[in-house]
């Protein structure tokens, strides 16, 4: 037999990749098909050009461009909170003793574990008497810190050797100014992986703002693209222009931080 | 004392003494680094868990004040044929959502563990369906499977085989919410199971070859056992994720057609959010909760067993 001018593993790698590429290549296809395209039967398959009525239209839409700034208020809102919060919890639980840390800190790991059904109900309740609901607090105040990013960041700061910071502590400096200007510069793999994981659940979810809100000018993203293909049923080429804005940051994100964000993720597989 | 301490001169033993002295009395501080997350962390976890528990044993509407109804809610709940059936749509996706993804990813794992041309391209292409989010995965897939409008129709009419009712079918929408979740959530599996095979020590690898294992062989006996923690990491988060699953239900079929894709997530927010029957949902939540507990707890000491007998 004659060999292959190149690994055989190509032969089955490039179709299953191929696979698993194909729907969000559809999705970018559909999105600059025009309307007749889709709604002939059977539709086509290959657009006849690149035809940018579909993102005019989502964009033109009062709505659409208010869902992006909720989504991404409540993002940034929560990303720099967790980094903010989850680092002075985490240093404190890392280098500081006080009474009844250790039991703090058990209990905080054990809210891991609670599924998000069992507090959703009292969340809303909470939410309510706070007078939250549908609002963006009501978003936000939820996810302003999570059990994960103090761990994650404990984690780190434990295994950073204490005599980075003696010299410091000897010279005078206080708690916030070590963890500012001597912890925090050598965290940068911590505080990556808390800033992707924190961003990829709070743009991606939909299940709290589903319950949290209810007037569409609040609405995030991932909702209002929800009630958007309801609404606009024939204008495919309009919901899927607006799939490709929702599903573009997060996208983008990870190409451009592909190592940061594969290993952040790794990572919370290979602790667990 | 401080003070006669130079650059050049600090004995570690004072350097110590030195830290103890100021780490005593820095509970204020701690206490102002912690507050924040302690606030909002166990007063958004600990006082919803008692709160929902209270509220299993009530009849609430979310509105007017709750009554108090005993194990009322419990009962109902055990009665209830479309509990039953949520119940068995979440173990039928979970059965098969689980080891699918988690046999899979672990041989598109082995099949990506090699050093060719392209391969970082395969990598990000398998990976990238799992940062699309349940929403947008819903829409993008209620739009292919459309019968009317969609692709997979047309391509089945391209190949001259009869359309389908994808999901206007009672017998097909769960298993194509388990083939969707399959596509965006292997690439996970993947990428964690690669980053474990860079942990498998090539010496072992090597000693197998030597003693004349056949590749079958050392990956039967050195990478697989090498495996074991990440699997049932891996096992563990799948199974956690597949009971929870209601994103993507609520996009795509709102738990139809007839029922048949009324997962357990879906049967607690329905009963909160549109029928306002706050009690008889966290009841709901209960069960679902302690049904995740014990698995948790059954593979934490299928675990230990496993490395007890490992130890011995």
């Amino acid at each position: 037999m004659k060999r292959l001018p190149f690994s055989p593993w190509h032969l089955v790698l490039a179709p299953l990749a191929l696979l698993f590429a194909l729907p969000l290549i559809w999705l970018l296809v559909s999105s600059v098909m025009r309307n007749a395209e889709i709604n002939r039967f059977p539709p086509a398959l290959i657009p006849s050009g690149i035809n940018l009525g579909g993102y005019r239209f989502v964009l033109g839409n009062a709505l659409f461009p208010r869902w992006f700034l909720n989504s991404f208020i409540v993002s940034a809102v929560a990303v720099t909170a967790n980094l903010v919060f989850g680092s002075l919890g985490g240093y404190a639980f890392a280098r500081m003793r006080f009474a009844g840390s250790k039991l703090l800190l058990g209990l905080m790991l054990a809210t891991m574990v609670i599924p998000f059904q069992l507090t959703m109900i009292p969340t809303f309740l909470v939410m309510k008497d706070l007078g939250l609901i549908d609002t963006l607090g009501a978003l936000i105040v939820p996810s302003l810190v999570t059990p994960f990013s103090v761990f994650l960041f404990r984690q780190f700061f434990v295994t950073l050797p204490r005599e980075l910071e003696e010299a410091a502590w000897i010279d005078g400096c206080g708690r916030l100014r070590i963890l500012v200007s001597v912890v925090l510069p050598l965290a940068r793999p911590a505080l990556s992986t808390v800033a992707v994981l924190t961003f990829l659940s709070t743009w991606n979810d939909l299940t709290w703002p589903l319950i949290a809100i209810n007037h569409d000018s609040n609405y995030t993203l991932q909702l209002g693209l929800t009630t958007f293909q309801g609404q606009h049923h024939t204008q495919w080429a309009a919901v899927m222009a607006g799939n490709v804005i929702t599903v573009l940051p997060v996208l983008l994100g990870f190409l451009l931080a592909q190592k940061a964000f594969i290993r952040s993720l790794a990572s919370t597989g290979l602790k667990g | 004392m401080a003070s006669v301490v130079g650059t050049f001169t600090i004995d570690p033993r004072a350097r110590r003494a030195e830290a103890k002295r100021r780490t005593k009395g820095e509970g204020p501080t701690a206490w102002a680094f912690v507050s924040p997350s302690v606030l909002i962390i166990l007063g958004l976890s600990i006082v919803p868990v008692l709160w929902s528990l209270l509220l299993s044993f009530q009849s609430n509407d979310l509105v007017s004040p709750s009554q108090w109804v005993g194990f009322a809610n419990y009962k109902a709940l055990s009665a209830d044929p479309a509990f039953k059936s949520a119940v068995g749509h979440t173990l039928v996706y979970t059965a098969l959502y689980v080891p699918l993804s988690v046999v899979g990813g672990l041989g598109i794992a082995l099949m990506l563990d090699r050093q060719i041309r392209f391969i970082s391209i395969y990598r990000t292409l398998v990976f990238v369906p799992f940062v699309v989010s349940a929403a947008a995965q819903g829409v993008l897939f209620s739009f292919v499977l459309d019968p009317e409008f969609g692709a997979a129709n047309s391509l089945l009419h391209k190949l001259g085989l009869p359309a389908q009712g994808f999901f206007s079918d009672p017998g097909q929408a769960l298993y194509l919410l388990v083939a969707i979740s399959l596509w965006s959530g292997t690439g996970f599996c993947v990428i964690v199971y690669l980053a474990a095979l860079q942990g498998v020590p090539g010496e072992l690898v090597e000693a197998a070859r030597i003693d004349g294992a056949g590749r079958s062989g050392v990956l039967r006996h050195v990478v697989l056992p090498t495996l074991t923690p990440v699997s049932v990491f891996l096992v563990l988060f799948q199974t956690i994720n597949a009971l929870q699953v209601f994103d993507l239900v609520f996009v795509t079929t709102k738990g139809g057609p007839l029922g048949s894709t009324t997962v357990i997530v879906y049967f607690i927010w329905e009963k909160a959010f549109k029928t306002f029957t706050a009690g008889y949902s966290a009841a709901a939540a209960y069960a679902l909760a302690v049904a995740l507990l014990l698995a948790g707890l059954a593979l934490q000491l299928y675990q230990r067993r496993r490395t007890g007998k490992a130890a011995r």
